[in-house]
């Protein structure tokens, strides 16, 4: 019985991995890890393993949902045979709390709250696509400040450089270099000071909003900014004697989790995945947004598709992040740091005493929200981890009539599958770590 | 602000057409407008012209807001399946939608063509009900599986459902 008439008969499907022998050789063909490299001959051979079921030479385990070293709440069903990794299948969900459908229910000006907390490690790019987005429909987009804009470039940059370093940590942690996951916090706790610093929160700052940014950056910014340069550099020259070089983390990931270019782009990874097979892909240069066109920087690519060479971007891009950031000192533009559109911008709190029309914008502004033109609209920007998409419809009311963030943790970690397939399963957590997901991203 | 009728009404008197299929352009983004019968056609055509991509699908239930503005020839229907595609070489960027209507929830997989567009039309099938012929793993890919319902349709009620997880009390 196929799948679609399960479904019509009022049953849905199991999720998990299907034992080798209820899958026809057809369906084991199909299977997003071998689709892409295994010929039919071998998906037959594949198909005849078990020819006698009691001689066990598979088994499926489950590794997750409360594994260390899954990033969260991933859940990974592996068959395996001895030490080899066989098959893969990602089950997620377990994070899932309807960001989507409670998008729905926040007016525009509430968004930010919402969607800052998919990706929570960089929380900025979610509340720059989900702002962006909002001002396209809004046909704002070209009346942004300056500042402002300059404002969202150094924070983009800067929590990259934060996700970055918790990649680092996290890396190290998984192979079991565990002074570098101290190291890696560390450096991230530095970048998350001046995020607190300016916005009041670690994660989740619901800074960034549709119209410009939430305040004017506060006094010693540049500073506390100077300050990161002299703490983070000199560190990641310490990294690089630390792990890059090291025979054991080489040894520990080169040539392992390889993937290639057209395989990459057939299972639409973007970000330091994609760049890792040698594909020159970054948004930040190939379809420019704020002002990245006029900035100078490298977008780093590997030659190996391997999962050293996506350490390696990592900590190569947190320099390029650091370089466009001390571009962005130079040249921080003064002005207004949001748009002074009284339908889409709360009036100043001095105002509110002194005018009845600024008390009526801001109460207008604070209970109904702003009403958006009717629309879709698609708006991607670099995260840390690729492509973040914002698809917005709206049917010109107050509320987004549908909101769908395209996370690209989501997409990366149809990656797995592929990764693992014929690797050992001491180096699933290396793979698992390369791909660097986030599971509030991958689960919304 | 921008009137967005009026960009409406420019591309109105010369119809373009890609692939047979309307093509209009919202907000300055290009939005294909394929039915669905010639939705695997217009696909292969496009992944002919360099969009090797398949960067986003996602889906929109319009119970609640029938009336929208689609070139003449595409009647709007209750669903509508969106997908990004991208072409890495052009740096271009398109947008298709595809009507599906409610009495038939269904739509042909990308999955020969895109791989990656495995696990988001598995999403659009959780969330909306549409279900996506000849794909290989069809099932819930959110929600655990013996939910019932499905979550970002507009008929869907948000916070009156009791918690379904298996062996919870009720």
């Amino acid at each position: 019985m196929s799948i679609i008439e399960t479904i019509q008969q009022g049953n849905e499907p199991e999720q998990g991995l299907k034992p080798r022998s209820e899958l026809t050789a057809r369906e084991l063909m199909r299977e997003i890890g071998s689709v892409l490299r295994m010929s039919e001959a071998e998906v037959a051979k594949l198909g005849e393993l078990p020819a006698d079921p009691a001689d066990d030479q598979t088994m499926i385990i489950n590794m997750g949902p409360q594994h260390p070293s899954t990033h969260g709440v991933l859940r990974l069903m592996l068959e395996l045979q001895g030490e080899t990794v066989l098959r893969c299948k990602p089950v997620i969900g377990y994070l899932h709390t309807g960001m989507e459908k409670t998008g729905e229910t926040l007016s525009y000006l509430q968004g930010p709250t919402n969607v800052t907390r998919m990706d929570y490690l960089s929380p900025f790019s979610n509340e720059l696509v989900f702002s962006l987005a909002v001002e396209k429909l809004l046909g704002i987009e070209d009346e942004i400040p300056e500042r402002a804009t300059w404002i969202r470039m150094l924070l983009a940059e800067l929590n990259r450089v934060s996700s970055h370093l918790l990649f680092m940590a996290t890396n190290g942690m998984d192979l079991g270099a565990v002074s570098m996951m101290i190291y890696g916090w560390r450096e991230r706790e530095e970048v998350l000071r001046f995020f607190q610093t300016l916005t009041g929160l670690r994660m989740n700052h619901n800074f960034i909003r549709p119209g410009g940014v939430a305040a004017d950056l506060h006094a010693g910014w540049y500073d506390e900014v100077m300050r990161l340069f002299d703490v983070i550099e000199p560190r990641l020259d310490e990294y690089d004697t630390l792990m890059t070089g090291q025979p054991i983390w080489r040894e520990r990931l080169q040539g392992v989790g390889v993937i290639t270019a057209q395989e990459a782009i057939a299972l639409s990874a973007t970000g330091p995945i994609l760049r890792s097979t040698g594909v020159p892909w970054d948004l930040r240069r190939d379809a420019p947004y704020l002002r990245y066109a006029e900035l100078d920087f490298d977008i780093i690519v590997g030659s190996y598709g391997d999962a050293f060479d996506r350490y390696a971007i990592r900590l190569a891009e947190i320099r390029e992040s650091l370089k466009i950031v001390r571009q962005i000192l130079d040249r921080m533009p003064g002005g207004d740091y949001r748009i002074q559109d009284k339908k889409v911008t709360p009036p100043p709190r001095a105002r509110i005493d002194e005018s009845m029309e600024a008390l009526i914008h801001h109460f207008k502004i604070f209970t109904e929200g702003f009403k958006v033109p009717e629309g879709e609209v698609y708006v991607a920007v670099e995260s840390a981890r690729g492509e973040i998409g914002c698809y917005i419809a709206s049917d010109g009311s107050s509320k987004p009539y549908r909101m769908h963030v395209r996370g690209p943790s989501f997409v990366n970690i149809q990656c797995l599958p592929h990764m693992m397939r014929g690797g050992l399963i001491a180096d699933a957590v290396a793979v698992i770590s390369s791909v660097d997901p986030v599971l509030g991203e991958v689960d919304r | 602000m921008a009137d967005t009728a009026d960009q409406e009404h420019e591309s109105a008197p010369e119809p373009v057409t890609l692939h047979g299929c309307p093509l209009t352009v919202a907000f300055g983004q290009r939005v294909l407008h394929v039915p669905r019968d010639q939705y695997i056609k217009v696909v292969k055509a496009l992944l002919g012209d360099g969009f090797e991509m398949c960067t986003d699908v996602t889906a929109v239930d319009y119970l609640q807001s029938p009336q929208r503005s689609l070139p003449e020839g595409i009647a709007p229907e209750r669903f509508e399946v969106v997908i990004v595609l991208r072409s890495l070489l052009d740096r271009a960027i398109i947008r298709i939608r595809v009507q599906v209507p409610e009495a038939d929830p269904s739509i042909a997989t990308l999955f020969d063509m895109y791989p990656g567009s495995e696990a988001m039309e598995r999403e659009v099938y959780d969330m909306f009900g549409i279900t996506f012929t000849d794909h290989p793993d069809l099932t819930r890919i959110l929600m655990p599986e013996d939910w019932e319902g499905h979550p970002l349709r507009k008929d869907y009620e948000v916070g009156r459902i009791p918690v379904q997880f298996k062996g919870a009390p009720n």
